[in-house]
């Protein structure tokens, strides 16, 4: 599996951001074992897969947070060293974490800008400043956000996710990791949440899409990645593709042409 | 500082209409009036106006007053930084025992250490700050290695603090050979008060006039600030009686502090000094704000600026909001937890400073408890165990408002264990009352 090429679109054009052989493993077990995958400009890619498939983990490696055991990541064809978040985001990989790592005791504002405060005079913090960029890029995602004094932590789970993904698009993110973006979310927001992985991808960013909803995966993504035990089973463009094949491969682990008609049967598709 | 809420119209509760209570709410959210912090100016008002009529108007005296703020400096000191350490998710216990070896390091410095092995003598110029910036480097230099061990090897702040307690404690014995030291620089002495370490009273009331144009600058340039991107504001009625109560409220200050008279013998000494004849009553010389008040609000001013308006101090409350978030969002996580014990060490130095300068010397237990004062200042002022909640003005009321019940039952004739029956049950109640307040805060 390992070195394995898939199908590329554009196969000429760089991709914007390349993972050769990442390989990550936590006492023994090998979260992910020798994966390769790419992302282009304009471009979602679906990861999908069972719970310890290693979707998460490969994203934190790309992310900062997780460091590899070994494994190159290249943006936009030149090697680039991820030894923390500060290294990705200067990259220009924004992460939005299931979790969505927000300080619950912060603002809007506050969160948004974690990390990369503004500044003014002798480097106090610019909240003015800082508001207003939030109120501008809020006005582009969720205008019907206001909460911008307010702690996050009495926010609802639509207007926390809001901030997470404000964060990620005020710092003109190139390449984003959506962990679960709908995860948390009712119908109305989670449509909203699509609306705009729709709108960033016209805007030409590349983006990774991990989630536990094959629909989802399958509505927004250009390409699916299926990862099984820490390895990718198959890339697969959606095209050549309907969502049983990709839960074969999820549940088995295997490509639908690999797998018996005994297995095929047992999964009653 | 004011409560709008309060100042409106209300008639009776129950017929306000939705539109209108929500429109009270909304000029409340408009002010940031911080009404947690305005309860607790509330409850300090409450204990002293107890007291008072307990002891049929004799507490609420400028005497007593005075002496009580000066009680609860070093503590409150303390308090500011001990806020920034639990809102990151650790505890120092060991700022008692530094407060102790840093005052005993000050006394020897100044009785024998400064003269004898550097040759600087009583008359050598500004031997009091050389002493006080050595202090403080020491208490850095523990407050860095201490910080060091909790944020880079990973031994919980509980137990390295605590071998702080123990160790620093029997340091100091180590340090004089069990002996008290007495025998401070004169100069030195002033930061403990009294009435030659008090301003006077022509610069107290400089100093309320310059708070006022510091309040009023304050609301200007945060007006402006908001201006700036066509933010709403405040309306200018609000402004105004903020700024009116601001400056009122410290000028009552300058007033009160004025109406503390210098000691009879130290007026003796005053009128001889200027050559004034004195008046068969005696003189009555107003002593203004002590200097370990004014150090006090210069602490207090600059910790909340570094805890509101600075980089770190942002990342210190969001650490103890969500230590994976801030690790996440590239901040340098163990620096921060590192620079939080720095700047205890520091504040333990200007601690030791006001209590050594009051006793004019240390004794080997000098300090001892300050740790669990400091932790209930802080946490009777709102700072939370669970991490990213508490203000430093909180901590500095928490740290009054304990000193208020000890000073008043001692001037009730409680004794001290009394007193300290009395504070506990307290710290409990503040925060039982805090957590349900909380609770029904967030639903």
């Amino acid at each position: 599996m390992m070195g394995e090429t898939h199908e590329m679109e554009g196969a000429t054009a760089i991709p914007l951001v390349e993972m050769r052989s990442i390989r990550v493993s936590y006492g023994g077990v090998h979260a992910v074992d020798g994966v390769s995958i790419d992302l282009h400009e304009g471009e979602i890619v679906g990861l999908v897969g069972g719970n310890g498939a290693g979707k998460s983990t490969l994203m934190k490696v790309l992310s900062g947070a997780q460091l590899p055991d070994s494994g190159e990541i290249y943006v936009g064809g030149k090697p680039a060293h991820i030894q923390n978040p500060r290294d990705a985001k200067a990259y220009a990989i924004e992460c939005i974490y299931q979790t969505l790592a927000l300080s619950d005791n912060l603002d809007a504002p506050a969160n948004v800008f974690l990390g990369r405060e503004l500044t003014q005079g002798a480097g106090s913090l610019d909240d003015s400043a800082m508001e207003d960029a939030t109120r501008r890029v809020m006005g582009r995602l969720n205008p019907r956000f206001r909460a911008f004094k307010t702690p996050v932590m009495s926010l609802s789970g639509g207007q926390r996710q809001s901030v997470a993904i404000a964060r990620a698009v005020h710092f003109n993110a190139r390449i984003m990791i959506m962990d679960e973006p709908t995860a948390s979310l009712g119908p109305a927001e989670t449509a909203q949440v699509r609306d705009l992985v729709r709108q960033l991808k016209e805007e030409g960013l590349g983006i990774f899409l991990i989630s536990h909803d094959i629909h989802d995966v399958y509505d927004l993504s250009d390409r699916i990645s299926v990862m099984y035990q820490g390895r990718i089973v198959d890339t697969v463009h959606k095209a050549k593709v309907d969502t049983d094949d990709v839960l074969a491969m999820i549940i088995l682990g295997k490509k639908p042409e690999e797998a018996s008609s005994e297995e095929l049967a047992e999964l009653q598709i | 500082m004011t409560n709008v809420a309060d100042t409106a119209p209300v008639p009776g509760k129950r017929e306000i209409p939705a539109g209108r209570l929500q429109r009270l709410r909304d000029l409340v959210t408009a002010t940031e009036i911080d009404l947690r912090l305005f309860g607790m100016l509330l409850a300090l008002a409450a204990i002293l106006l107890v007291f008072n009529v307990l002891t049929d108007g004799r507490f609420f005296r400028p005497v007593n007053m005075v002496t009580l703020s000066v009680q609860a400096v070093s503590v409150a000191i303390l308090a500011t930084g001990m806020v920034l350490v639990i809102v990151s998710r650790n505890i120092d216990l060991s700022v008692g025992s530094l407060v102790g070896f840093i005052a005993m390091t000050y006394a020897l410095l100044m009785t024998d250490w400064l003269p004898n092995i550097l040759g600087m003598g009583p008359d050598f110029p500004f031997r009091w700050l050389i002493a006080l910036a050595l202090g403080i480097g020491l208490g850095a230099a523990f407050g860095a290695v201490q910080g060091f061990i909790i944020a880079y090897i990973g031994v919980p702040s509980f137990v390295v603090t605590l071998g702080g307690l123990l160790s620093i404690r029997g340091a100091i014995w180590y340090l004089s050979n069990g002996a008290a030291v007495t025998g401070l620089d004169p100069t030195f002495r002033l930061i403990g008060g009294g009435g030659r370490g008090s301003i006077g009273e022509t610069l107290t009331w400089g100093l309320g006039i310059v708070g006022c144009v510091a309040v009023v600058v304050l609301l200007l340039n945060g007006r402006r600030q908001r201006r700036r991107f066509g933010f709403p504001v405040r309306p200018v009625w609000a402004e105004v009686l903020l700024a009116v109560l601001g400056c009122g409220a410290l000028l009552a200050l300058a007033a009160f502090a004025n109406g503390n008279y210098l000691a009879p013998g130290l007026a003796t000494e005053y009128a001889r000094e200027r050559g004034i004849t004195e008046p068969p009553g005696g003189l009555k010389v107003p002593a203004g704000f002590p200097l370990p008040i004014i150090l006090l609000i210069g602490v207090a001013v600059v910790m909340t600026w570094i805890a509101k308006r600075r980089r770190f101090g942002r990342y210190v409350y969001a650490y103890g909001g969500n230590p994976g978030a801030a690790e996440l969002a590239g901040i340098n996580t163990r620096l921060t937890i590192l620079k939080t014990f720095v700047l205890m060490g520091v504040l333990a130095a200007l601690s030791a400073a006001v209590v050594a300068s009051r006793l004019n010397g240390a004794t080997l237990d000098i300090g001892s408890s300050y740790e669990l004062y400091v932790i209930a200042a802080a946490v009777v002022g709102g700072t939370s165990f669970a991490g990213g909640i508490g203000t430093i003005p909180g901590a500095v009321l928490g740290a009054f408002v304990m000193q208020s019940l000890a000073y008043g039952l001692s001037f009730m004739g409680v004794n001290s264990p009394g007193q300290n029956v009395v504070a506990g049950i307290v710290l409990i109640l503040a925060v039982a009352f805090d957590s349900w307040n909380r609770r029904r805060g967030t639903r």
